[in-house]
């Protein structure tokens, strides 16, 4: 289908990207790569009367590149998916984003789709809200008062629902650089390569010998936001790898996790895979 | 609202000048304003990739870009490939190979492969299907289309160690 008639501004400054979004309220979309909003235009999801289109902004550091600074990554909203999947700092410093990356749709929409887009649209199945949640990232809002920090962990509520204010929108994720000892492994099951995945799942510790500490385990497609598994993660801390202590992360899941079926897989197929996907990651994670 | 915009996109080499609904999809604006009907509207939601057309260099949905977002870029399409002899042995690879039936998906797919050539030129069979992964073809099972780009990676490997 085609997109419904709407206006298009494409502002050349910050200053003037607020004003827009003020004088139109909840009439305007931001619009960047338009990988998710373009299709929801054309499928008549929404019927915004204008669309800002912020990629104008390329002059604005706040809201580009990536950057490390002080053991901190810095990745822009307008970042495009496939410059972080080039980028040597990501995978360097990010290297679960790295691994994250090519599960991303496909290379014709990685050139268009932007990192600050996936998060402002919060998809509980997307790839870079899980890896923020598991890295505990912080994600920088920006509104005309200036710019306000959520740790990724409080940023998004509900399905397709964030912490963000009228007026805001996401100017850049800030990530911990990778510090030495520690490892990080992303995965995810879909039906086709590229598809919205059925599970997946980032997962972070450091790894002494074998010995699992400070873990981070998060998942997406199980639940209406990115879900960190505490009692799993708990079940981890400072054991050692070993069938027992797996078994013990894939038991505390049932509690915790909250998939939905949808037409091909039913609730407890999809527990059941975040199990076997848990196993997969935690042997990857140890080196197993 | 839908209030036409002025826009000046360089196709295939040549600046269009065209005044347009913002609504106007770049696929659409390209085979309905500049008549190139070479690539095709699909799905419409990004899924299928009949509609791959270049925009500065790099291959996007047609069906996810709007024409006033290429406004002052170069977009090139499946005619600018053919006529400038870009992707000739790519297209002598698919006839030769029947990678393609009813044609529909070709296109994009050729858009799709030739990105691939220049981006991955050591890329294995695997590594060919997934780059592919984003172009659905519904007649030919892939089989020959990955065959005939493994066959022009091949060849072009060997030309470059000329």
């Amino acid at each position: 289908m085609k997109a419904p008639a709407f206006d298009y501004v494409k502002p050349k400054s910050l200053a003037e990207t607020f004003d827009l979004i003020e004088r139109h309220g909840d009439e305007a979309r931001l619009l960047a790569g338009g990988q998710t909003l373009m299709a929801t235009l054309n499928m008549r999801l929404s019927q915004p009367g204008i669309l800002i289109d912020i990629t104008g902004l390329a002059g604005e550091a706040a809201l580009n590149g990536i950057r490390e600074e002080g053991g901190v990554v810095r990745i822009g909203a307008l970042a495009k998916h496939r410059e972080i999947e080039r980028s040597e700092q990501i995978a360097k410093s990010v290297p679960m984003l790295a691994q994250a990356v090519p599960h991303i749709a496909h290379i014709a929409i990685r050139n268009a789709g932007t990192f600050g887009g996936s998060i402002a649209f919060a998809d509980p199945a997307a790839e870079y809200p899980v890896c923020a949640v598991a890295l505990n990232a912080d994600i920088v809002l920006m509104s005309k008062q200036g710019e306000r920090k959520v740790s990724a962990r409080q940023f998004f509520k509900a399905l397709y629902e964030t912490d963000m204010r009228p007026g805001e929108l996401v100017a850049r994720g800030e990530f911990v650089a990778q510090k030495p000892g520690y490892r990080s492994v992303f995965m995810e099951l879909a039906r086709r390569h590229g598809d919205y995945a059925i599970v997946g799942v980032a997962a972070h510790a450091k790894v002494d010998g074998g010995r699992l500490s400070d873990v981070s385990l998060a998942y997406l497609g199980m639940g209406g936001i990115p879900m960190l598994a505490k009692s799993a993660m708990t079940a981890l801390e400072g054991k050692p790898y070993a069938p027992n202590t797996v078994a013990a992360a894939q038991n505390a899941l049932a509690a915790e996790l909250e998939p939905n079926a949808d037409l091909y897989s039913s609730a407890a197929t999809k527990l059941h895979l975040a199990r076997v996907l848990t196993g997969r990651a935690l042997a990857a994670l140890a080196g197993a | 609202m839908g209030v036409k915009l002025q826009t000046a996109i360089v196709v295939n080499g040549v600046t269009e000048n065209r005044t347009i609904e913002p609504r106007t999809h770049l696929i659409d604006y390209l085979r309905d304003e500049c008549g190139l009907t070479g690539a095709h509207a699909g799905c419409e939601h990004g899924v299928c990739g009949a509609c791959t057309v270049r925009v500065d260099g790099e291959i996007v949905r047609g069906c996810l870009t709007l024409a006033v977002q290429a406004d002052g870029k170069s977009v090139d399409t499946i005619e600018g490939l053919s006529d400038s002899g870009e992707i000739a042995d790519l297209q002598k690879a698919f006839h030769e190979h029947n990678a393609l039936q009813c044609g529909f998906c070709t296109p994009g797919m050729l858009m799709a492969a030739q990105d691939l050539l220049r981006e991955m030129p050591n890329a294995s069979r695997e590594e060919i299907r997934e780059y592919m992964s984003g172009n659905y073809c519904r007649c030919t099972g892939y089989q020959a289309i990955v065959d005939a780009v493994e066959d022009v990676l091949q060849a072009r490997r060997k030309g470059a160690g000329k």
